[in-house]
């Protein structure tokens, strides 16, 4: 389409076409069932006409004299012996039989009566929308059909009735299409206003069809078979078999036949017609191909989910996208992309051949598409496209000029936009640098996991490359990883240092000490190039070394962890130790604050050197865990298990007294539930307790230090490890149900001791016993499943949210408003904040003071 | 004797908007009534205000984050 014509629409119709608008519209009369000739040749009045468009290639368009691809296709129409009900219709068609005159045609409403619903309908289409006007023209319809008297003539109505799918009966004699096409001729104009029908243009006798259009070839493709055989759409079967039975019923019609047979191949002819609009009309059995399965006409091609409308319309795919596990590689930078080199093969880039680049180009076409990095395809300055092969190198080598396009193979530093689904935020889509790896899956960095809430356990992800100059800048402009680091929900970074580049960096400003020569190794190993801000003396301790990495003007006074301050001044870690509260994700000022004064790029790549250094450190240092981990000194066992009989003890008494009626109720609980309430306090009580001892007496090991960073585990995994795993919970209450008046059958009814309802003494090092391992399966098995059946109810909920709220935007003045300029918040959030620009969520004034005095001095 | 909800600590206070308090605001932010949200005319929390549909309702919310934020309704049918 390289004529297209540019003007603007204005309004849009919609109404029915008339017989005679068809005929004009129209370039080819369909008179005969046959499709091609002896020759394979399309007969001329068949379906397959070449007037109606081309479908194949080399053959012109008799209409429009185009090739194929450039013509649109024509419709052509046939005239029907007889007239037939339109299916799509039925209703229509129904309603204004009812509520009509038979005699005099006029609607059933008295004529004073008629201008005031008139004039009602049209302040309700100001006022509201179409869809009030549509509701309030059923009203009225439902109220005025099956008026026994017409007002304006005064001849008596019969009620009509309707037989599915498309008979129409007036008492019980049936009315033939002709007789209702007769009735809805008379049909006065002005009348058709109420049944909310315009007047102009259209004339409810068009629902009854008498002309047929024929769809153009070009939305009925055959397709030919390798055995050169040819298959045709069903579309264009259907149309066969209308048109056949259309011819017979001419002949039988012209030769004087019977009535029997006329209404028999009327009949088949409506069948043939209403399969044609829609195959699923219930009453009716679907027309089928030999094979018993349903013919897909038009009805079907567009509605449900692999309807044109949501599958081709609303569900684009895209050329230039790849899809493939994810796998982490921690080498990588934090905005890069690891990309599969058979991957970067297919994945092309256009690049114009100029003077600067034509020999560079020239290289990739000698390379051709087996062999990285390459070419797949020139395109000429005429816009045809060569593939480049073996036998056309040559070719297109010599013949290569500035003007053309290269599709290059993707090579290291080209964009490309990086997804994982549900893409339920903007960081769920970014822009990376490509980096063309060896393997078969995307490789990225695992700093970037939580934007995307991705892990390696199969994950696939999507890639997509931009194909334009603009929408690349866009893509690097707006959607670039490191523009992503503070998200907009908290102000606060979403990628951060995980599992190991924490614990590496904890130790490293906890307690490691290196020579000159290992420091120096360890930070070039990361990427840090100068390291002249690296003291200059023989031993240096892990905190010197972290501080290199820091620019020397950063200051930053927080808390870590344990809640001890951490302190930078100058770019020196004064103290404080480096654990999850400052590098980690979604937690910390520190990154916040790098961002704020040294921009994205600078903070992604301190962020991937922290990360580098943590990992090298523990590389060096050594880091596992094992089993001795969760080693307890004897005394420490002995008063953890005291602490726990104590708990029991205590209990056993509370039940005591419940059971001797002394047990005082707490306010507005019963008796029992306080006793409940008090033991569950007891046993949590002891579980605290003696977990904080557990954690305090563990002598130093893996399990606790990861704990203690917050790289991976709480200090309650620990304790349950090592000291008691606790009470087991269902539905907030200890466990109850199972069998009659007990949870085991090993147990007593009625018993209410802890063992007995759930409490786990055990630890998982010691092992539990067979009732607490049950007990824990249960609340596992809950667990689990209010995990499994919780997940898609919030996802609904949460595509409701983000549909309700889609376009709504904070506009100029600062108020939240809707498409339609609706406002929905005077003021952004009640606050106005930009929470992206805020240090989570709060805007810290003193700290702005300060600076803004400091750097005046 | 009816609960009086205006009362209620989580009800916010609801204040009537004079004429040309009225006009500055569609003037503020460049629109009409149509474009405003709306609160029905029996609204228990502006029944006390004897306004009539058309009139502007000042809500002053307590927030957490801003102290007052302020908000208006046009009011509606019932």
């Amino acid at each position: 389409m390289i004529n297209s014509v540019h003007k603007k629409i204005n309004s849009i119709v919609f109404s029915i076409f008339s017989p005679k608008q068809i005929i004009d519209s129209v370039s080819a009369k369909i008179v005969t069932p046959e499709l091609y000739d002896r020759e394979g040749y399309p007969v001329d009045g068949g379906l397959m006409d070449l007037r109606l468009g081309v479908i194949d290639p080399g053959l012109r368009c008799k209409t429009c004299n185009q090739k194929l691809k450039e013509c649109p296709g024509h419709f052509g129409y046939i005239e029907l012996a007889r007239p037939v009900i339109h299916i799509k219709f039925v209703r229509q068609i129904l309603d204004l039989l009812r509520s009509t005159c038979r005699s005099c045609g006029r609607v059933l409403i008295p004529d004073e009566k008629v201008k005031r619903y008139v004039s009602m309908l049209n302040k309700i289409s100001d006022d509201e929308d179409a869809e009030e006007r549509r509701k309030k023209v059923k009203e009225i319809i439902s109220k005025y059909k099956a008026k026994d008297k017409c007002p304006h003539c005064n001849s008596k109505q019969e009620k009509i009735k309707i037989e599915k799918p498309y008979n129409y009966y007036e008492g019980d004699v049936r009315l033939s299409p002709i007789e209702v096409r007769a009735r809805l001729e008379k049909v006065h104009e002005e009348d058709l206003v109420i049944f909310g029908f315009s007047s102009s243009n259209f004339r409810p006798e068009w629902m009854i069809i008498t002309i047929m259009q024929i769809p153009p070839v070009t939305m009925r493709p055959s397709i030919t078979l390798e055995s050169g055989e040819r298959s045709e759409d069903d579309l264009t079967h259907k149309l066969g078999d209308i048109v056949r039975i259309n011819q017979r019923l001419f002949e039988n019609i012209n030769a004087g036949a019977p009535e029997v047979i006329i209404e028999d191949l009327w009949d088949l002819l409506q069948y043939h017609i209403t399969t044609f609009f829609d195959n699923e009309v219930s009453q009716l059995p679907p027309a089928r191909h030999r094979g018993g399965q349903p013919l897909k006409t038009l009805t079907e091609r567009i509605k449900s989910k692999e309807g044109r409308i949501r599958h081709n319309l609303a569900g684009k795919r895209t050329d230039f996208s790849a899809r493939t596990v994810i796998s982490p590689d921690p080498l990588i930078g934090l905005n890069e992309v690891g990309v599969p080199q058979s991957m970067a093969m297919h994945l092309t880039v256009p690049e114009r051949v100029t003077e600067w680049n034509k020999e560079y180009l020239r290289k990739k076409i000698e390379n051709g598409p087996k062999k990285y990095p390459g070419a797949n395809y020139v395109i000429k300055s005429d816009g045809r496209r060569k593939t480049i092969t073996d036998e056309t190198k040559e070719e297109i080598l010599g013949e290569l000029e500035e003007g053309y396009v290269v599709d290059r193979h993707l090579v290291d530093g080209d964009i490309a936009l990086f997804n994982r689904q549900p893409s339920l935020h903007r960081m769920s889509m970014m822009c990376h640098i490509v980096k063309v790896l060896p393997g078969k899956t995307f490789r990225l960095n695992p700093a970037v996991c939580n934007p995307y809430n991705a892990d390696f356990d199969g994950d696939e992800m999507n890639l997509h490359i931009p194909q334009n100059e603009e929408a690349r800048a866009e893509a690097k402009i707006l959607m670039l990883v490191e523009t992503q680091i503070i998200s907009p929900r908290y102000g606060l970074s979403v990628v951060g240092c995980i599992h190991d580049a924490i614990t590496g960096n904890y130790l490293l400003t906890k307690e490691l000490v290196f020579t000159r020569n290992e420091a120096a190794d360890l930070l070039y190993g990361c990427g840090v190039e100068d390291l002249s801000s690296l003291p200059d003396k023989d031993r240096i301790d892990g905190k010197e070394v972290f501080s290199v990495l820091l620019p020397n003007d950063f200051n930053f006074v927080g808390k870590d962890k344990s809640g001890n301050q951490v302190k930078i001044v100058n770019g020196l870690l004064k103290s404080g130790l480096m654990d999850k509260s400052n590098l980690g994700q979604e937690s910390g000022l520190m990154l916040r604050n790098i961002f704020e004064k040294y921009g994205p790029a600078y903070t992604a790549d301190i962020l991937g050197k922290i990360s580098k250094l943590g990992i090298a450190v523990l590389a060096r240092r050594g880091f596992s865990i094992g089993i001795g981990d969760l080693d307890l000194q004897n005394e420490v066992s002995e008063e953890i298990s005291a602490i726990v009989k104590k708990a029991e003890t205590e209990a056993h008494k509370l039940i005591d007294s419940f059971y001797a009626g002394n047990l005082e109720a707490l306010p507005g609980r019963t008796i029992a539930e306080t006793l409940e309430l008090r033991i569950l306090e007891a046993l949590n009580r002891a579980r605290n307790k003696s977990g904080d001892v557990a954690i305090r007496q563990t002598k130093e090991s893996s399990a606790l230090t990861m704990a203690k960073c917050g790289s991976r585990g709480n200090p309650l995994n620990i304790a349950q490890m090592t000291a008691v795993v606790g009470q087991q919970a269902l539905r907030g209450k200890r466990i109850e149900a199972g069998f009659n008046g007990r949870t085991l059958s090993y147990f007593k009814k009625g018993d209410l001791s802890p063992k007995a309802r759930g409490f786990i003494k055990n630890n998982f090092k010691s092992g539990l016993t067979p009732n607490e391992f049950f007990f824990g399966a249960m609340t596992g098995r809950d667990a689990l499943m209010d995990t499994a059946l919780r997940t898609p109810k919030s996802g609904y909920l949460y595509r409701r949210l983000s549909n309700a709220m889609q376009d709504l935007k904070v506009a100029y003045d600062g108020s939240v408003r809707d498409a339609s300029g609706r406002v929905v918040q005077f003021t952004y959030g009640e606050d106005n904040l930009d929470v992206s620009k805020t240090k989570n969520g709060v805007i810290d004034v003193k700290e702005i003071i300060q600076q803004t005095i400091g750097e005046k001095k | 004797m009816a609960f009086d909800v205006t009362k209620h600590t989580l009800v916010s206070k609801h204040l009537k908007v004079s004429d040309t308090e009225k006009e500055s605001v569609f003037k503020q932010y460049n629109i009409n009534s149509k474009d405003l949200p709306k609160i029905l005319k029996d609204d228990i929390a502006i029944a006390h205000l004897n306004l009539k549909v058309g009139d502007l309702v000042k809500i002053e919310r307590v927030s957490k984050t801003a102290g007052i934020a302020v908000y208006y309704r046009v009011i509606i049918e019932g």
